[in-house]
């Protein structure tokens, strides 16, 4: 399925999983910058050869392929992108060396704290890991709460007027939010004890970047029953990329 | 970036290997810092207002202003100091990516893996997470070979990113090999590896950097009795 080509990005192909957060994230990216490109939906259970030839090491997505060459890790192809088409369109990453690492920090905080707890919400065997994954999904959110306060400065995103890195990493979890909620009645961000986060979920919620990226709920409710009928325990890596 | 008016602290332990990353990237961009020992059983006000998030070192103070984890310090330094000494990271934004990937790789699957053969909870997780490190040591082989491209180090002519990222555990690996009398980077499956930690190793900012191997065995020793006691006393 070929994608509006508003800029001229030579060949782009991406290799994803529709509601995966780290492919979601990418294809934000692509959208800001405006680029154009092949998609490729996979089949996590049966692996096809070009996912396996492009990220032997891994063998998951997302799988940027530019011109032939493959880019494996989402925060790497967000910044490879960021990079290559830095004349086109708006930054993902700021200018100034202080404030990108303040975005690395907490887009690394999200994936390695937030991230495993909400899924671990889904995957929980007993109802006291459910409990104790919930506590460390609010735990996290609280820390990202206080860091949207800091890093937006009064400003509508985490990365300011706009969207940014830091806006997609987390923007592109917040569909499984909704699923959690549909399916096991979790509040991940609740206005009464996250409302900065909680305005902030409206409005990106309502960007052109969310609202031509990001699936139905239903897609991932959908996705989430059929993993577990075929795979108990699974780790996040195989649940979502 | 003019070096004078600069305030750069570190603040560290001697021991962890994410602080002697920054300390390797500091030296090699050649920008001087101030070294603050941490106590990580009695946490400086400091420590907990510089990274309250994690709690943890190394954390960079640049005039005034901390910068937390490891990788993204080193980030910062590569850019924050572009114009002083090498760049850390190559120029070419595939290249980046590439270096960016095995770092990742570092991180999430030897490190991780290292983690499970360590500290996993049954001798089963243990054994795993051995062979796992094995198997991710075989990978990082492939991954020299793809980033040095014949030239000795992950960044090619000069150390880099990945080189730093990868360094700053060579003190420990040093310490496993002689208490436990193997060789983490084996020359006969994983000789590009094996040359590399020689060569890393004797670059004088690396030298500087890198823990007494002596009071490292020391403190590794030290640790395992405290572990095997605490686990004694809950049986």
């Amino acid at each position: 399925m070929e994608n509006k080509t508003m800029a001229r990005a030579g060949s782009l192909k991406l290799l994803g999983l529709t509601v995966s957060p780290f492919v979601v994230r990418v294809r934000m990216a692509l959208q800001l910058k405006g680029l154009g490109y092949e998609y490729i939906e996979q089949d996590l259970f049966i692996k096809g050869d070009l996912l396996l030839m492009s990220n032997p090491v891994h063998k998951k997505v997302p799988v940027l392929i530019h011109d032939g060459k493959p880019i494996c890790e989402s925060l790497a192809i967000m910044q490879y992108i960021d990079e290559v088409w830095a004349a086109t369109g708006p930054s993902i990453l700021p200018a100034d060396p202080y404030e990108r690492a303040d975005a690395r920090f907490w887009a690394a905080y999200a994936d390695s704290k937030l991230l495993p707890a909400w899924v671990g919400i889904m995957w929980a065997a007993t109802e006291e890991e459910r409990v104790e994954k919930v506590e460390d999904t609010l735990k996290a959110i609280g820390h990202l709460e206080e860091a949207f306060g800091k890093c937006s400065n009064g400003k509508p995103f985490f990365a300011g007027d706009s969207v940014g890195y830091l806006d997609l990493v987390l923007g592109s979890q917040l569909l499984w939010f909704e699923a959690l909620q549909k399916m096991f009645g979790v509040v991940v961000i609740e206005e009464g004890k996250a409302p900065l986060l909680a305005a902030w979920v409206k409005r990106f919620g309502e960007t052109d970047t969310a609202k031509e990226v990001v699936p139905d709920v239903d897609t991932a409710v959908e996705y989430l029953k059929k993993l577990q009928s075929h795979r108990a325990g699974a780790t996040v890596a195989q649940l979502l990329s | 970036m003019a070096e004078g008016g600069e305030e750069v602290r570190l603040i560290g332990s001697w021991a962890s290997p994410y602080v002697v990353r920054v300390q390797i990237a500091l030296r090699l961009k050649g920008i001087s810092y101030e070294f603050v020992e941490e106590d990580l059983k009695n946490k400086s006000e400091l420590l907990l207002k510089s990274n309250p998030v994690h709690k943890k070192v190394p954390v960079l103070i640049h005039n005034g202003k901390p910068v937390c984890e490891s990788s993204v310090i080193v980030q910062y330094i590569d850019e924050a100091f572009a114009g002083t000494g090498p760049a850390l990271l190559p120029a070419d934004p595939y290249e980046r990516a590439v270096a960016r990937f095995w770092a990742a790789f570092i991180e999430d699957t030897l490190l991780k893996a290292s983690s499970q053969a360590s500290s996993g909870k049954t001798e089963e997780e243990k054994t795993e997470g051995k062979e796992k490190v094995a198997a991710a040591i075989v990978t990082l082989e492939g991954g020299l070979r793809e980033c040095s491209k014949g030239k000795p180090f992950f960044g090619g002519e000069s150390a880099g990113y990945v080189d730093v990222i990868l360094g700053g555990l060579l003190g420990w690996v040093r310490a496993i090999d002689t208490m436990q009398g193997v060789k983490t980077f084996d020359p006969s499956t994983t000789p590009l590896l094996a040359a590399w930690a020689e060569r890393f190793g004797q670059l004088e900012q690396v030298e500087a950097a890198m823990p007494d191997g002596k009071r490292l065995i020391e403190y590794a020793y030290a640790r395992a009795m405290q572990a095997a006691a605490a686990a004694a006393s809950t049986n």
